[in-house]
């Protein structure tokens, strides 16, 4: 009988029993997937984004169904720091899977409170942060799509927080290489990429746009391929880990991005469609090591063949 | 509260009238935790077109807790859904959100509208069996006979008087359901369950607002999740400048909790 494969992988100083953690804003604050998933096999999970203050989020309709994909505005609707340490933590601390928290903000010093705040909260094992958000301060310019104030973000993070600090990168860029460039020389541990990419749809009956935003942020199996090309562009340009995300629906899914240079990844949209995605994922990459005999995960991050 | 991931094998498919279908499926453990006016996420086809599960009410839980959809074949998912043969499974989430609370009072009425009738058959059974006295009248409305017919007389076996109205008057009332409601009389002492297109419950909110009746109703919207995950199911709440989530504090609501137009 073959061994178990050993499939613990390491993000900065976060340790996980497996590469498979979920996406920020698809799996709620881990509670409402507890009657559905076994939440103590999840490498990490990651929960909606937290503002300093409440966000009441976007009018509706803030999603629409596209060819395997949808668009999302929901407008980073979340309970605010406070409430989330209060109300939502202490289920979290009960799973023993490590929580991320993905924080965002209008600004340097928003993003800086948020991670002195978190700072002081033990269960948090790391930070995500999201600089797809507008700098409120410098034209609403995205933090994401300057690499001076990607940087900038980054450093007030680590600054504030001595756990791992990963970087989420959003994919609305020229060149995402020279962003993840700049966020690692920032102090990131790791970053992780895609978030959804600009997008849009228009029902031709009532020639109005799908969302009441009019543009918003596209996701599912429909990204998968120019995700794994950013994830696999970022991992040879960076020295820290990258975490891959991006349509993935499926173990098959999985590998490919580990294989391209992830030495995790994060599992988004899936959630909704298969609740039991993430479960899946971990058994299904544990049986592709098992099939070519590989007693380790690490076998194949970064193992491409060119 | 529990949901449950099965997969469910459909053990019958009734037609009831120009693309409306009621499928039965063999899902116990959704069955057994089913509350009146809560809903199922159910994945159309296999793969990712379309991609995501689509909502429907629980129409009715039958006797050998097998859980019932009712649904008119109208887009991409529920066409294929239609095309769903005895025998074939299907994957299905549920129960999920808050469904209908007991009424205050003696008297019930239920309006539906088009599909919306659907999650009142489970509704009305309950309250049956309660067995508390009470009366419960039923005002169905929809576009035509054709659509009405089987639905109507469905809903009248369950033992309650059911009253009809069509758009072009093929059967019961020529016009609007929420014409039905004048003949509630003027006492407040009706309990009003409203499902059915938004106009309607609209209307329907505002007139039982108006004349101080309870109204609860049940609302849809377009969802990813049906989990309180994506937050993509909001509506505005009455109540400051928030909103509501149609799968986590709903579907049904109180008429008064509600930002109407
Ligand atoms: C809580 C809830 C309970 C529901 N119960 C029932 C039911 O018992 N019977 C029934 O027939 N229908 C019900 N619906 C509506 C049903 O979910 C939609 O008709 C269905 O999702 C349409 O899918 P489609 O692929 O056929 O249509 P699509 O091709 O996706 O779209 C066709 C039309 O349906 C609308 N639509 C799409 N998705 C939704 C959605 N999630 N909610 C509302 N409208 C939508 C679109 O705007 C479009 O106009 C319910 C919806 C909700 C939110
Ligand atoms: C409904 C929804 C809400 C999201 N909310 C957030 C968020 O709050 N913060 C964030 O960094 N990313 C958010 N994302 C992006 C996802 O975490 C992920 O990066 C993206 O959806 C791509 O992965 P996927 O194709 O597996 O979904 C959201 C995505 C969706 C679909
Ligand atoms: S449908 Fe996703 S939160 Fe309600």
């Amino acid at each position: 009988m073959a061994v178990i494969p050993d499939l613990r992988v390491r993000i900065g100083a976060l340790a996980m029993a497996n590469p498979v953690m979920t996406a920020s804003g698809t799996f709620g604050y881990g509670e409402e997937f507890a009657s559905l998933v076994n939440l103590a096999r999840l490498g990490a999970i990651v929960v909606k984004g937290i503002s300093l203050e409440p966000r009441a989020g976007n009018p509706p309709p803030r999603v629409a169904e596209t060819a395997c994909g949808m668009l999302n505005a929901i407008g980073l609707e979340n309970v605010g720091l406070e409430r989330f340490i209060a109300e939502k933590l202490p289920f979290l601390k009960g799973i023993h899977a490590p929580v991320v928290v993905n924080i965002l903000g209008d600004s340097i010093d928003d993003y800086q409170r948020l991670a002195s705040r978190l700072q002081m909260v033990p269960e948090v094992a790391a930070i995500e942060v999201n600089i797809s958000c507008p700098n409120v301060k410098h034209g609403g310019v995205a933090f994401g799509t300057d690499p001076a104030m990607a940087r900038a973000v980054t450093e007030a993070v680590r600054a504030a927080f001595d756990r791992t600090v990963l970087v989420k990168l959003s994919p609305n860029v020229t060149e995402i290489t020279e962003i993840a460039l700049a966020v690692e020389a920032g102090g990131a541990d790791a970053v992780s990429l895609i978030n959804t990419l600009l997008g849009m749809a228009i029902d031709i009956r009532t020639r109005r746009p799908r969302l009441a935003n009019i543009v918003g942020g596209l996701s599912g199996p429909a990204v998968k391929p120019v995700a794994l090309r950013m994830v696999w562009q970022v991992a040879r340009a960076v020295r820290i880990p990258v975490v891959g995300i991006g349509g993935i629906a499926t173990a098959e899914d999985a590998i490919e991005f580990l294989l391209a240079g992830a030495t995790a990844v994060q599992v988004g949209t899936a959630n909704f469609v298969n609740p039991r995605a993430t479960e899946e994922i971990i058994d299904g990459i544990a049986a592709y090591l098992q099939a070519g005999n590989m007693a380790s995960v690490q076998e194949i991050i970064g193992g491409l063949r060119s | 509260m529990a949901a449950y991931q099965k997969t469910a094998t459909v053990s019958r498919r009734e037609t009831l009238g120009e693309d409306i279908f009621r499928l039965t499926l063999q899902a116990p453990e959704i069955a057994r935790h089913a509350q009146p006016g809560q809903f199922v996420m159910v994945k159309t086809v296999a793969g990712s077109d379309p991609l995501l599960r689509r909502p429907f009410s629980i129409h009715q839980i039958t006797d050998d807790d097998q859980v019932q959809i009712l649904f008119k074949a109208l887009g991409k998912g529920t066409r294929l859904l239609a095309g769903v043969a005895v025998g074939q499974s299907l994957d299905v989430v549920g129960p999920l959100g808050r469904g209908f609370s007991p009424p205050a009072t003696s008297h019930v009425c239920l309006v539906g509208g088009g599909m919306g009738i659907a999650p009142l058959f489970f509704w009305a059974s309950h309250l049956l069996r309660s067995g508390r006295p009470m009366e419960i009248l039923a005002l169905l409305g929809a576009r035509t006979r054709e659509e009405l017919a089987s639905l109507a007389s469905d809903m009248a076996q369950l033992g309650l008087s059911v009253r009809s109205a069509t758009d072009d008057g093929s059967l019961g009332h020529h016009g609007l359901v929420v014409d039905l409601l004048a003949d509630l009389g003027p006492e407040p002492g009706w309990s009003v369950y409203a499902c059915g297109p938004y106009p309607m419950m609209h209307a329907v909110a505002r007139q039982c607002m108006a004349s101080g009746r309870p109204c609860q109703v049940s609302l849809e919207t377009m969802m990813a999740c049906g989990l309180a995950a994506c937050l993509g199911c909001a509506v505005p709440s009455k109540a400051g400048a928030g909103y509501l989530h149609v799968c986590k504090e709903g579907p049904v609501f109180a008429a008064e909790d509600v930002a109407w137009p």
